[in-house]
């Protein structure tokens, strides 16, 4: 937690919670699944899908979808935005064992017909932590730079990841490894300080042993490069 | 992360012979890793933000529940008509709280502060002071360090969400915020603060989170302005020399033992309090047939 999250984020009302962190969950669930989505099953649990309408949750879901950030003047207008953008999007009531009162589940498919189910939670302050994709447990936030790296369970796969990110000067903040059952599938979330930068991104991808990567860059900061205190 | 406790701020203060809002800019700077451009910049965005959220609303949207929207805009006609009992800059205050806080729950843009249900009450108590007196814009962004740096505080010890610590963490946060900053844009000194901010959290203590149906509404609105009045009246009394018997740190810790004893029903589940009266428990039931 810093300063900006005492005086921030500056976001559209009225829940953090419910509204701010739903937007960046469904903004999140763009993101991995990596183009345009087409169709969109929203599936509540808990306060999110009891007091989640009146918290303009369900809008801020699909804004976050159509990739706008928290802060987006257009979030209450989302469900006509997406209509627009030819996003279907359906919700229901989902009963989850030990999950989060503010958790959703998403089953989104894309243009192509790419599909991702994501798990995740608004945790407060519009802070959000993603428990499960594609039925793999994992934890994130989106707090930092996110590679998320589909690999057979086999010797050496996590080394050469790790060995590319050294030379790449590229520091692990937070990772974890997760696999299916022996030499089977297995996942792995890297949080990195630095940016990486797509063409590494898509080295990776081409490495012997994984299977899938996906990039999650953490929201940018905005440009200041012109800012003059003196001019205060 | 120098911002654990009211007094350590104070000796940094005292150890560098720096000001409040620096301490918390050098924190900031070490914590995100960011040039001292780049911070007060961002800090210039939430101001921003913060004016934006105010001149571009007619008073006139109603939330989705239809039960909040337009009292700011009341309370602002009575002011401008020089009724108001409170007089120029207080009455204004209240309207600014009523206005900014209706925003929030007609999904407009605004700054949570610290919560958004509580977005209300340090703009409130800054916005018309802008009228009132001289201020500089890099003075506000000196408020709104110390404001921030408060928070942090108020939120490593004690927690400022109504989940955890009932109203008195929301609001009473925002109160202790803005009393702080007020006092540190009227020169005041940190012994100031420092009893501005436990004067505004001790009056407001052991506050329910009693949210009707569940939304940030009934009666969050109100209870911002309650938090700005709370503000406007601890800084007056910390400038006028009037001291807070309890120590500021030890102020806060209660407030966060007082939070941890409030039964569940009154920490935003919408179970007690003025949720549970018949009259909350009907625009529940009618809400849940319309959504």
């Amino acid at each position: 937690m810093n300063i900006f999250d005492i005086l921030g984020p500056v976001m559209v009302g009225p829940s953090s919670s419910h509204t701010a962190g739903a937007a960046r969950i469904g903004s999140m669930a763009r993101t991995l699944l990596g183009e345009e989505p087409a169709e969109a099953k929203l599936h509540l649990y808990g306060s999110f899908a009891e007091s989640g309408p009146g918290h303009g949750t369900d809008r801020a879901l699909v804004a976050g979808l159509l990739g706008m950030k928290p802060d987006d003047l257009r979030i209450p207008n989302a469900f006509a935005e997406a209509e627009k953008a030819g996003l279907a999007y359906s919700f229901d009531v989902i009963d989850l064992r030990d999950a989060h009162p503010n958790t959703v589940v998403i089953d989104v498919t894309g243009r192509s017909g790419k599909t991702l189910q994501l798990q995740a939670a608004s945790v407060g302050g519009g802070r959000i932590r993603v428990d499960a994709i594609n039925g793999v447990e994992v934890n994130f936030t989106g707090e930092y730079n996110t590679l998320i790296i589909q690999n057979q369970d086999e010797n050496g796969v996590v080394a050469a990841v790790t060995t590319i990110l050294n030379q790449l000067r590229i520091n692990v903040a937070n990772m974890s490894l997760c696999r299916s059952k022996r030499g089977g599938k297995a996942l792995m979330v890297i949080e990195t300080d630095q940016h990486i930068k797509p063409h590494q991104v898509q080295f990776m991808a081409d490495l012997e042993g994984i299977l899938a990567v996906t990039y999650y860059d953490k929201e940018v900061e905005d440009d200041v490069s012109g800012f003059d205190e003196s001019n205060l | 992360m120098s911002l654990d406790s009211m007094s350590q701020i104070f000796e940094t203060m005292e150890r560098k012979g720096i000001a409040f809002w620096e301490v918390v800019l050098a924190d900031d700077m070490e914590e995100r890793c960011a040039t001292r451009a780049e911070s007060i910049a961002k800090m210039l965005t939430v101001w921003r933000a913060m004016q934006d959220a105010a001149d571009s609303y007619t008073g006139r949207s109603r939330s989705v529940s239809g039960l909040v929207g337009g009292d700011g805009l009341k309370m602002r006609q009575y002011s401008i008509r020089g009724q108001a009992m409170s007089g120029g800059y207080v009455s204004e205050v209240i309207a600014e709280a009523l206005s900014m806080a209706e925003s929030n729950a007609c999904m407009r843009r605004i700054v949570a502060a610290p919560t958004a249900g509580a977005c209300g009450v340090l703009p409130a108590v800054l916005l018309p002071l802008c009228k009132y007196e001289d201020l500089t814009q890099h003075q506000i962004l000196e408020a709104l360090y110390v404001a921030s740096g408060i928070g942090a505080v108020i939120a490593y010890r004690s927690g400022i969400s109504g989940a955890a610590g009932g109203c008195q963490a929301e609001i009473g946060t925002a109160a202790a915020m803005a009393a702080g900053a007020l006092v540190a844009l009227r020169d005041g000194t940190k012994e100031q603060i420092g009893h501005a901010v436990a004067m505004a959290l001790k009056n407001l203590m052991g506050l329910a989170c009693d949210p009707v149906a569940g939304l940030v509404e009934v009666p969050c609105v109100k209870r911002n302005v309650i938090g700005a009045v709370d503000a406007v009246s601890a800084a007056d009394m910390a400038l006028a020399g009037v001291e807070s018997r309890i120590p500021v740190d030890e102020v806060i810790d209660a407030m966060g033992e007082v939070g941890r004893r409030l039964p569940v029903e009154l920490r935003e589940t919408a179970l007690g309090g003025l949720a549970a009266t018949p009259t909350g428990r009907e625009v529940k039931k009618r809400l849940n047939q319309i959504v």
